[in-house]
């Protein structure tokens, strides 16, 4: 392992929730990101043609440095390989197959030290979700995925009827916070777990989808990480993502991750601690209510 | 030339004439059975007297094995029962936690690198009631090598700590279900489940590619195979590289080499129309003794592990449902293009709900391709009920089930999986019969020893390991039992015109036994003698093997 954890987020949801579109979405607007994606599907490896700039064995060299393999049977080995590859990716997205569990995946990936879990993401289709949600064989699988995610997505919401839209959506929300998602266009910043010093290099948010905003702060203090990660997690900050390094009361140093309603501390050994970043849609996150939580925790130190 | 074995009696499983004193054989085919007068009018022949106090039986069809069978015997044998290995050696079980820490020592000593891995298998940690298996009893075998152990299941490794500290396992703050911590917080060396295994396996000798195809285990397998009576024996299932397949034409094609290996393709690393593809291209590549283009798909995990799809009423002790290994419209297209192109498919499935999810997929590929005689087989099939044979039945879908589990795992499934009720009626080899249902019977070897006979005891007497009789009105008689292990077998891998009775064309493969099947007496069906067999007209003594 050469230095800080590769951050995963893993993808869950069924067979045609837009998985595969998602993925083209991001490796097409990764700019000079290192993404790598494990695709699982059966040993497809479905990424448009024109993003491919050779094959390897199960191994895809796309434009700008990304890669995609299929992991077929053997998903620790996989990791082992993507590991050791150099340069090493910065980021990663695991496509887990459509009846696997997102948080089994997650686990999995989180027994190899060279990886941090950094979020659930799970896709569901607009206009099927809620049907395959009552079929006799998946409805339970589906409501396990769904119920593991940290945010859901909203596929092809433009082929569902508006009022149907909505009603799909209110039964999502109590699995967890819902966007929408057409054609797979979702910022990336949502999907991967940047390190706060890493998001000036991103892409700004806004020339992807003029829709979401962000707040970031730096040079903080020791505080209640915990109780921080937990009040972020508050639906009324409108916060979807949230990613921080920070140093505890205790005097160690946490990685905190929001994703969605689930947060996420782990201790980690960085120099730079101090930052947070939060994301959410432009007009729904409360900057305000964000700053007074961060204040309570940095007085409950 | 041809040769007539003269035998004590010869039982043929041809209904025509069930019973023959010798059998002919030409060129590795049978040209008879009947009478020495009989025969004789075939021409010049050499009278064979070797089997004259044996009783000979078709070859014994073994339609679910693994070929991994024969890997495993490099590694040290710690089950709770006797198991006999590759060479005829009776390995004794071991029948408390220290007894197999002693079995580790022993091999451990005889490891030249203090430094080298140790591995064992077919752990069966159930017999040594609720205390689990944790790293410090490994440790006592040997604390600066990384040693582990498999469970006969296949699920779950157990690991010493040198081995942890090897996979990076030896920490705080490890989170995984399949990974349980001890009280100190760091994991007890049980690690459950393919990714967490997977973690670990590499330092503790277990090569996955090793296990995949292997030359070594083939041949192995071969000497399991003459020993236990098996002329034919299906992999189930392979990845089927290329590589490999080279390696099992050269193999299986030596003059020596003693069974005809069906190996099936696994839907893993190709699926759609490229599986179908490549169904097709092996099947071309068959030899007489290697036989191709058949294709496996999994549905649903294990009763014991409660990871199959049950239908209500669930576990009996409340765990959720099992998971499902492959989404429905993944084995619906599967089996549509397979009727498509005239590939046989072959599907796992252990819970009920998984049986009723496949016959729902192949009642609907069969009305866009209607195709008598697709011989679709769902293997295992444990907890189908009286119901879903009928669907079978009107199907056309075979059924190969598993008896062995009642002897290893019944009482545990009478007690805590599914129940009283649901245990009574697991492998239903009665209602098959009665339902008509082409069924035969399977040891899944390695999960449980490879042996027709004994999986045939297990059918005919539904003993637990306890001494319980499970289910008594799904007991099969012994003739039925033996036609299973024959026939009926050859019959699921489409073989039956060629293989599973002894009569005019078919091929010269028999088992050659000290005993008579039909006369020793159900109870005693287990302790049947085998001398050995012959397979395509090629004679292998047991004691040669």
């Amino acid at each position: 392992m050469s230095g800080a954890p590769i951050p995963v987020t893993v993808i869950g949801g069924y067979l045609g929730a837009g998985k595969t579109t998602l993925v083209n979405h991001l490796l097409r607007h990764a700019g000079r990101l290192r993404i790598a994606v494990l695709v699982n599907d059966f040993g497809e490896l479905p990424i448009d043609a024109d993003l491919i700039e050779s094959r390897e064995g199960d191994t895809l060299a796309i434009a700008g440095g990304c890669v995609c393999c299929s992991f077929g049977s053997d998903l620790i080995a996989a990791l082992r390989l993507l590991a050791a590859r150099e340069p090493q990716p910065a980021y990663l997205l695991v496509e887990a197959s459509g009846v696997a569990l997102p948080r089994a995946v997650a686990a999995s990936i989180s027994l190899l030290p060279d990886y941090a879990n950094d979020g659930i993401v799970v896709l569901a289709d607009a206009e099927t979700v809620r049907e395959r949600a009552a079929d006799t064989y998946l409805g339970d699988t589906i409501e396990r995925q769904l119920a593991e995610a940290g945010l859901i997505l909203l596929t092809k919401p433009e082929l569902a009827e508006p009022d149907e839209r909505q009603r799909t959506r209110v039964w999502l929300e109590r699995y967890a916070p819902v966007l929408d998602c057409e054609h797979g266009r979702v910022p990336l910043e949502l999907l991967l777990g940047a390190q706060p010093a890493t998001y000036a290099r991103l892409p700004a948010s806004g020339g992807l989808h003029p829709a979401y905003d962000s707040v970031a702060f730096d040079g903080l203090g020791p505080l209640d990480v915990a109780r921080l990660a937990e009040a972020l997690t508050e639906s009324s900050l409108g916060v979807l993502r949230a990613k921080g390094v920070l140093r505890d009361t205790t005097g160690g140093t946490l990685s905190l991750q929001v994703v969605g309603r689930r947060a996420e501390t782990a201790r980690v050994n960085v120099a730079e601690a101090g930052r947070l970043v939060c994301i959410g849609l432009e007009g729904r996150l409360d900057r305000g209510g964000i700053e007074a939580r961060l204040s309570g925790a940095l007085h409950a130190a | 030339m041809i040769t007539i074995y003269r035998a004590r009696r010869v039982l043929t499983m041809n209904p025509a004439r069930p019973e023959a004193t010798h059998v002919a054989v030409r060129d590795g085919r049978i040209v008879g059975a009947g009478s020495l007068a009989e025969l004789a009018g075939w021409g010049r022949h050499e009278l064979d007297e070797r089997f004259a106090d044996k009783v000979l039986m078709p070859g014994l069809v073994e339609a679910h094995s693994h070929a991994m069978e024969g890997t495993f015997w490099r590694y040290v044998y710690v089950g709770y029962f006797d198991r006999m290995d590759p060479d005829g050696k009776i390995w004794p079980g071991a029948k408390t936690i220290d007894a197999v820490v002693d079995r580790l020592r022993e091999a451990s000593a005889k490891l030249a690198d203090p430094a080298a891995p140790l591995s064992a298998w077919s752990l069966d940690p159930i017999y040594f009631g609720a205390r689990r298996v944790a790293r410090e009893d490994l440790d006592r075998a040997g604390r600066e090598r990384p040693i582990g152990v498999l469970h006969a299941s296949g699920h779950i490794l157990n690991v010493n700590t040198k081995a942890l500290e090897l996979a990076g396992l030896l920490r705080p703050g490890v989170d995984h279900p399949g990974v349980p911590l001890g009280d100190d917080g760091l994991p007890t060396g049980e690690l459950k489940g393919p990714d967490p295994m997977m973690i670990a396996s590499p330092h503790v000798g277990f090569d996955r590619e090793v296990l995949a195809a292997d030359e070594l285990g083939l041949r192995y397998f071969g000497k399991l195979c003459v020993r236990k009576g098996v002329t034919t024996a299906a992999d189930l299932a392979n990845l089927l590289p290329q590589d490999a397949v080279r390696m099992m034409l050269r193999v299986t094609g030596e003059d020596t080499y003693p069974v005809r290996i069906v190996p099936l393709l696994r839907l893993q690393l190709l699926s759609g129309q490229a599986l179908i593809d490549r169904a097709l291209e092996l099947r071309k590549q068959s030899t007489d003794r290697l036989r191709l283009g058949m294709v496996k798909v999994v549905a649903d995990g294990s009763i014991q592990g409660f990871s199959a799809r049950l239908r209500l009423p669930g576990y009996y002790n409340g765990a959720p449902n099992g998971l499902w290994y492959i989404p429905p419209e993944k084995l619906r297209e599967a089996y549509r293009l397979a009727l498509a192109h005239g590939v046989q498919i072959h599907t796992h499935t252990n819970g009920d709900e998984a049986t009723e999810l496949a016959l729902d997929c192949i009642e609907e590929a069969l009305r866009c391709h209607p195709s008598p005689d697709h011989r679709f087989t769902l293997q295992h099939c444990q907890l189908a009920d009286a119901a879903q044979f009928r669907r079978m039945k009107a199907l056309g879908v075979c059924v190969n089930l598993f008896p062995n589990h009642h002897f290893y795992w019944g009482d545990q499934h009478y007690a805590t999986t599914v129940g009283p009720e649901r245990a009574e009626r697991m492998n239903a080899c009665a209602t098959a019969l009665a339902t008509g249902v082409p069924f035969a019977i399977h040891s899944d070897a390695p999960v449980t020893p490879l042996g027709p006979l004994f999986t045939a005891w297990c059918a005919v007497n539904r003993r637990t390991a306890s001494g319980r009789v499970l289910g008594e009105r799904e007991r099969i008689d012994v003739a039925t039992a033996l036609r299973t292990v024959t026939l009926g077998a050859a019959y699921t891998l489409k073989l039956d015109g060629e293989i599973g009775s002894i009569e005019c064309g078919k091929r010269a493969d028999f088992v050659v036994l000290e005993d008579d099947p039909e006369r020793i007496g159900a109870e005693r069906l287990n302790d049947v003698r085998i001398w050995g067999i012959v397979q395509g007209g090629r004679v292998f003594p047991a004691s040669a093997a």
